[in-house]
């Protein structure tokens, strides 16, 4: 138990540090290199509960897939995004502002209003039996009761019209 | 088979009656690390030096010959000699970037190379979604090539890290489409089970038949491509690009990506085995019990050792024997031939799987 409190206060505070660091950094390459550690930092969480199968998908999916998307990004647009942003005007500022305090207040309210079931850390809820994978997998291609068969096909259909579109935009013809 | 777990057993019984159990947890993770890094540092050893002894014989050439007897302390002093060597800082790079890529390229190495399933009960990472862990380490790596080619302020290391980026990315997509084939077959994804099951009813490329041996081709194909290595060697092509994404980077920083690679090459050939051959499972023939009970006795890591180095002999040969491909020719290579067949592939296992065609 106390391991466990010991690990997560490593993984909050990585997970802490890095994110105030990606966004006070000037250079954008660095701020994505430093989102890449708070995912991992997320995703190292999702271990420490047994949930193996949420941590690596964590992995895949925004380490391996967005962050290399966000630093190609980067790579093609140019030595300009690097040099480091100057500082901005009055009304920028005050808008930031205004929007990081509206959504420190939402999450706040969230946080607060939101109703904790106390699971106690024991050897069952810990292990693999949180959601098996494969009941995740017929769970998401069933159409019954609890089933994501609709949004799964919806986000496919989504996906590819993001692809051709990708490629009409890129062929320039 | 003679079954680790009872040594590990003992280890952790041993610990845990001398100490609190969160000091026997953190000593036993220590032990595995330095297990984990010492088989890194050996088998890169033995890696350079079979690759280029093996280069040597395909060229009509003996290779290293001079130090120790046949050459063999060749690469254990080429190893001494990289880490006494500088490490030379530049102006105009981003210094943290820089320094950081190396490490992040060998920590991915080091993951993937931990889900490795040495014997029975000698996996190190084995849970429920092992493949889909192996494959989400592995795509870490294309991070700290990208950023090594960037932070390089260098046109040359920006453009093989492009290259190499690119190749990686598109060849990931075959690789995890082969994988997801030979899950169809297993019905499972952890790698002590895969393993089990073919220390049970024989090896997936002789269960999966014919769209098992296809799956294992194009898993070779798209591996070489994976480590960036020859025919695909693109992002390091010497005669264009000098050394690629890791030309500004000198001593042990440089050493970090080229035992990296090498060993890339061998965590690919020993997913190969894993998946495909048995990988600590021994021969079987069905009939032959006498036979069988006499590949029984050969324990299973010199059986997963052994496949993995047969398929690293297998690539080296792929290496050493065709020319380079153009970059062009290697994308297309990936997006119109492979990533079809693989996906062919992947269909006719289902049919054979709920056909019931699999042996």
């Amino acid at each position: 138990m106390i391991t466990e409190t010991f690990v997560f206060i490593i993984l909050a505070a990585i997970v802490a540090i890095f994110s105030i660091l990606s966004v006070t950094t000037k250079r954008i390459i660095r701020a994505a290199t430093y989102l890449l550690f708070v995912l991992f930092g997320t995703a190292g969480l999702y271990f420490l509960l047994g949930y193996t199968f949420l941590g690596a998908v964590q992995i895949m999916v925004y380490a391996g897939g967005i962050v290399v998307l966000y630093i190609f990004a980067i790579m093609l647009t140019g030595k300009t995004a690097s040099a480091g942003q100057k500082s901005l005007g009055m009304a920028k500022r005050a808008a930031a502002l205004v929007a990081s305090l509206i959504g420190a207040g939402l999450l706040m309210f969230a946080f607060i209003s939101h109703k904790f079931v106390s699971l106690s850390l024991n050897a069952e809820t810990t292990n693999e039996s949180a959601a098996p994978i494969k009941e995740i997998g017929s769970k998401l291609l069933s159409s019954g009761e609890g089933g994501y068969l609709l949004p799964f096909e919806a986000v496919s259909v989504l996906l590819l019209a993001c692809i051709i579109g990708g490629l009409i935009i890129a062929r320039k013809r | 088979m003679f079954d680790f777990t009872t040594v590990t057993q003992w280890i952790d019984n041993l610990l845990t009656s001398a100490m609190p159990t969160w000091a026997a947890t953190l000593i036993e993770c220590v032990l595995v690390a330095l297990a984990v890094i010492t088989l890194y540092a050996v088998f890169a050893i033995i890696l350079i030096y079979m690759e280029r002894k093996i280069c040597a014989f395909f060229q009509c050439r003996l290779g290293p010959m001079r130090v120790g007897k046949w050459g063999s302390i060749q690469v254990v002093s080429d190893v001494l000699k990289m880490l006494t060597k500088e490490i030379i800082d530049m102006k105009n790079v981003d210094r943290l970037l820089h320094k950081m890529a190396p490490f992040l390229v060998i920590v991915a190495s080091m993951l993937t190379f931990s889900c490795l399933p040495w014997n029975k009960g000698a996996g190190i990472i084995d849970f429920n979604v092992g493949i889909f862990f192996f494959l989400a380490a592995g795509s870490l790596g294309v991070v700290g090539i990208l950023l090594a080619g960037w932070s390089s302020n260098n046109k040359y290391a920006l453009i093989g890290a492009m290259r190499s980026g690119a190749q990686i990315i598109s060849y990931e997509v075959s690789i995890g489409l082969t994988m997801l084939t030979m899950i169809i077959l297993t019905g499972t994804m952890s790698f002590s089970e895969i393993c089990q099951q073919q220390a049970d009813y024989g090896w997936n490329i002789f269960r999966g038949h014919i769209p098992a041996v296809m799956a294992f081709i194009v898993y070779l194909i798209a591996g070489n491509a994976e480590c960036n290595r020859g025919p695909f060697d693109m992002p390091e092509a010497e005669s264009e690009l000098t050394a690629g994404y890791h030309v500004e980077y000198s001593g042990m920083h440089f050493g970090f990506y080229y035992l990296a690679e090498y060993l890339n090459l061998f965590i690919c050939a020993g997913m190969a085995s894993t998946i495909f051959l048995g990988g600590w499972a021994p021969l079987h023939i069905y009939g032959l019990e006498a036979f069988n009970n006499i590949m029984d006795y050969i324990p299973g890591v010199v059986w997963m050792v052994g496949k993995t180095f047969f398929v690293v002999f297998l690539l080296m040969w792929i290496r050493w024997t065709f020319p380079r491909l153009r970059i062009d020719q290697l994308l297309s290579l990936e997006w119109k031939y492979l990533m079809p067949i693989s996906l062919v592939i992947l269909v006719m296992m289902a049919l054979c799987v709920s056909l019931g065609l699999t042996l």
